[in-house]
């Protein structure tokens, strides 16, 4: 029986309102993955004040008096999606729930993606029962320059009880979906190309008068220019939704051109330019390895995450933007289909959790466990990657926040 | 997969005879799950001119003198996969002009050489019903195809005893074929305008019942009213798009009320009617999806409707719905359902015999028994573990996918060119670029 959401949430809710807020949790598994080292067999980490306080095998680390104890046979860092727009989309697929993409102006680096998440979106919910625990989210593909994003832990009653990083990149489009609705512009690829190097002109210009102006004579605050002179200054990345190779290329071109951090995304023909993405320094944040093999994804292959490790490109795995059904994929699933496609299991892990961490640059608090970084896990009953396995656990910052079997 | 018609024909004159026809083949070492009957540890396949002629524990099961032998040692057999609904062959159905459009034939439009179908065979699948889409109340015949080698339609149909192709009738309720009119606005009229077809087609069914073979007391020749009068005379099996929980119980109730034969498709609120649906001895073909929603009849589909029906006594199965799933990842499906609770046999047999019985075709695929069709799959390891590779696929005694063959497994695991429709060609051209 599927419990409503709403009694679901208060469930939590009245099974954390039992613990004392910042509860000191042991965790054992017979396999511990630490992504900071070989795996620990039989393994405990200790949670005090929501920070991993210590771990080690357990004949290494006792367990203290008064500490919750949870057991279960696979245990990894809380899992990390590097790429989704869960909280801004929601699983209705109506008007009132999608507000990963404003179609009134192809360039809006302005609109920040903290003031449209919804905490309590059901697919949050729903990726957090697989243990993921943290999620690059925001603006979604579809324009050239959609707006911003966010990193957000799976919790919380509202978003400023979740972000983690209000700000995190600029999310940019190259490719079909980016193209005006009835000729308005970009109506080519290579307008697309144009407009963002003259919006990147402007804003350059821009920063240089704010910069350099006498008190009293700065410019009128843009807020346009702003968000895309944060990402010259090299604040934030510009996050580039590209498929096809040419676009790649023109992504990688633009970055060197005004020399700004770049982050490809999607990237379904990076596999036929490894070369050139290897030496550009960029990592990518690729596509969902199941993803469909249709339009521009035609020749995209299930074994992407394995070229690009053996390329040495760094990378991290993403759920995607889906339009339609299903609303959000598993970043955990898609992970398992890279380990079942050439990807190691530990690269495969990595890839959703301490790869993620630094492609996000939040590998200094997530994606692995060590002492002092966030008491962030997930808990399984078997290889993570199975079909049928389940997670059994999840644990965000010491509090056990989801115990269904899924 | 699709081989070049040259290559095919040196084949056939050098051999003077389409290699695996004629002489038996013998499949030895693996464990066979024959879904009909136990799994067999260390089993011998025996086929013959397209069929099974023996299968069974090594030892006990004779290996006729002259077949080529295929060691098969560590691998598992599984029929061939059985997929419900699909839509590879970049056909069409339909047109926008009525919301019933029973005289469609959706097969006069596929296109044998779509990568799609070759992608298909990679998965496993080796039975396929190929569907119009659920934008109409009725959206024309479904054709029942087996995933052959071939270059044209033809070469994939299965033909029922009076020569016609097999298949059933596409129908669909809920919000997919709600448009502006003559379309329906909402889900009674949906259901009047349904009911109307079929009350015509009763009257139409009973004016040639009481010609009693007189050409001229036969109504005038009608293609929409024959295409129903298959289905009110079983002859096509209703396949129904239905998601949400009442318009389940609709297509149950019209089933019922015109007597047709009726497989629910998709059936995302089937953890809420499962027992109604057991009780109507009506089969499911569910869709398994990585997460609820995407449109609202869907927001309460769960990976459990597969545990929910088997535990109701319900008949399921699985299908791709290709491109909403992919071909390639049919197992996932069952092994998905599995996780969520539905029996590791029952998910097996979902994949291949439950199909087979949705489409009438229990007699000829489904299952590994002597007389049937030799339509089976050779995986690496368990097949509801992600870490098991589907290595061959045969269909009638013959290899349509080989992992190891280069060409085939650029449709297995994608890459450039692997979504072109006559990709081997492409494909050899560029061998033929990188040799120079």
């Amino acid at each position: 029986m599927r419990i409503p959401f709403r009694a679901h949430f208060a469930l939590i809710f009245v099974l954390l309102a039992g613990l004392p807020l910042h509860a000191q949790l042991a965790v054992q598994a017979e396999t511990l993955h630490t992504m900071a080292g070989p795996s620990i067999q039989n393994g405990v980490v200790l949670i005090q004040q929501g920070k991993v306080a210590q771990l080690g095998p357990a004949t290494d680390v006792g367990i203290p008096q008064g500490y919750q104890v949870l057991r279960a046979k696979v245990v990894t860092p809380g899992l990390i999606d590097a790429h989704t727009v869960v909280g801004l989309a929601g699983h209705l697929n109506q008007p009132h729930d999608q507000d990963q993409l404003e179609r009134s102006s192809p360039v809006q680096p302005e609109l920040r993606a903290i003031d449209a998440y919804n905490a309590r979106e059901r697919l949050v919910e729903y990726l957090r029962g697989y243990g993921i625990t943290t999620i690059h989210t925001g603006h979604g593909p579809g324009a050239l320059i959609s707006g911003q994003t966010m990193i957000a832990k799976i919790w919380g009653e509202h978003v400023e009880e979740a972000v983690i990083k209000p700000s995190a990149m600029l999310a940019a489009t190259l490719g079909d979906s980016a193209r005006g609705a009835s000729n308005k512009p970009p109506g080519t690829r290579a307008k697309m190309m144009a407009m963002l190097r003259s919006e990147f002109i402007q804003a350059q210009e821009y920063l240089r008068k704010r910069d350099n102006a006498e008190e009293g004579k700065k410019p009128a605050r843009d807020l346009h220019r702003e968000a895309l002179g944060r990402v010259l200054k090299g604040e934030m990345p510009l996050m580039v939704t590209a498929q096809r190779v040419p676009e790649l290329l023109a992504a990688i071109r633009l970055a060197k051109e005004f020399g700004f951090r770049l982050v490809l995304d999607g990237a379904a023909e990076a596999h036929m330019i490894l070369d050139e993405i290897r030496e550009s320094g960029y990592p990518v944040i690729l596509h969902p390895p199941m993803m469909r093999h249709f339009g521009e994804g035609e020749n995209a292959t299930f074994e992407a995450a394995a070229r690009l490790k053996a390329a040495g490109i760094p990378f991290a795995l993403q759920s995607g933007f889906e339009s339609y059904v299903p609303k959000t994929r598993v970043v955990l699933f898609e992970a398992a289909w890279a380990a079942a496609n050439g990807l190691s299991f530990e690269d495969a892990l990595a890839s959703i959790t301490i790869d993620a961490a630094r492609l996000l640059g939040i590998d200094d608090r997530l994606g692995s466990l060590q002492v002092g970084k966030d008491g962030d896990l997930a808990l399984f009953d078997g290889d993570p990657f199975e079909y049928t396995s389940h997670c059994v656990g999840v644990v965000i910052e010491g509090q056990l926040v989801s115990k269904t079997k899924n | 997969m699709l081989r070049i018609v040259l290559l095919t024909a040196l084949a056939v004159l050098m051999t003077g005879t389409a290699a695996g026809q004629e002489s038996p083949q013998a499949f030895t070492g693996a464990r066979i799950i024959p879904i009909e009957g136990d799994e067999i540890a260390d089993g011998v396949l025996v086929v013959h001119q397209g069929r099974i002629s023996a299968v069974g524990p090594a030892g006990s099961t004779d290996i006729p003198e002259g077949a080529r032998r295929h060691d098969l040692s560590g691998k598992v057999i599984l029929p061939g996969l059985v997929d419900t609904h699909s839509h590879i062959g970049q056909f069409e159905g339909g047109d926008a002009s009525a919301p019933l459009q029973p005289d469609i034939r959706v097969w006069e439009t596929i296109n044998a050489r779509d990568s799609r179908i070759q992608k298909a065979q990679a998965g496993g699948i080796t039975t396929a019903n190929i569907m119009p889409g659920s934008g109409h109340l009725l959206s024309g015949q479904t054709v029942y195809i087996k995933l052959r080698d071939g270059s044209i339609v033809d070469d994939l149909l299965i033909h029922r005893s009076d020569g016609s192709p097999a298949g059933g009738m596409k129908m669909a309720n809920g919000t997919n074929s709600r448009r502006n009119p003559p379309f329906p606005g909402t889900r009674a009229k949906s259901a009047a305008l349904v009911r109307e077809q079929f009350v015509k087609a009763q009257e139409y069914r009973d004016k040639i019942r009481q010609a009693e073979g007189d050409p001229e007391k036969m109504p005038p020749r009608d293609l929409r009213m024959e295409g129903l009068v298959e289905v009110l005379e079983g002859k096509r099996v209703v396949h129904h798009h239905t998601h949400r929980h009442d318009d389940i119980l609709t297509v149950l109730r019209l089933s019922k009320e015109f007597g047709f034969r009726v497989v629910l498709q998709h059936v995302s609120d089937a953890w809420i009617v499962a027992d109604e649906i057991a009780a109507a001895g009506v089969a499911s073909s569910i869709i398994v999806i990585d997460s609820p929603g995407g449109k609202i009849e869907a927001k309460d589909i769960t990976l459990s409707n597969g545990a929910a029906l088997e535990q109701a006594g319900a008949l399921v199965g699985f299908h791709t719905d290709d491109g909403i799933t992919d071909s390639r990842l049919f197992l996932r499906s069952a092994a998905l359902a599995v996780r969520a609770g539905m029996s590791r046999q029952g998910a097996l047999y979902g994949l291949t015999m439950a199909g087979a019985r949705m489409l009438d075709l229990q007699d000829r695929v489904g299952t590994l028994e002597v007389g049937k069709d030799a339509d089976f799959v050779v995986l690496s390891g368990d097949p509801l573990s992600i870490y098991s590779q589907l290595l061959q696929t045969w269909v009638e005694g013959v290899q349509v996918f080989d992992r190891d063959d280069p060409q085939d497994r650029i449709y297995a695991v994608g890459g450039y060119g692997a979504s072109h429709d006559q990709a081997p060609e492409v494909f050899q051209l560029q061998v033929e670029a990188t040799n120079q």
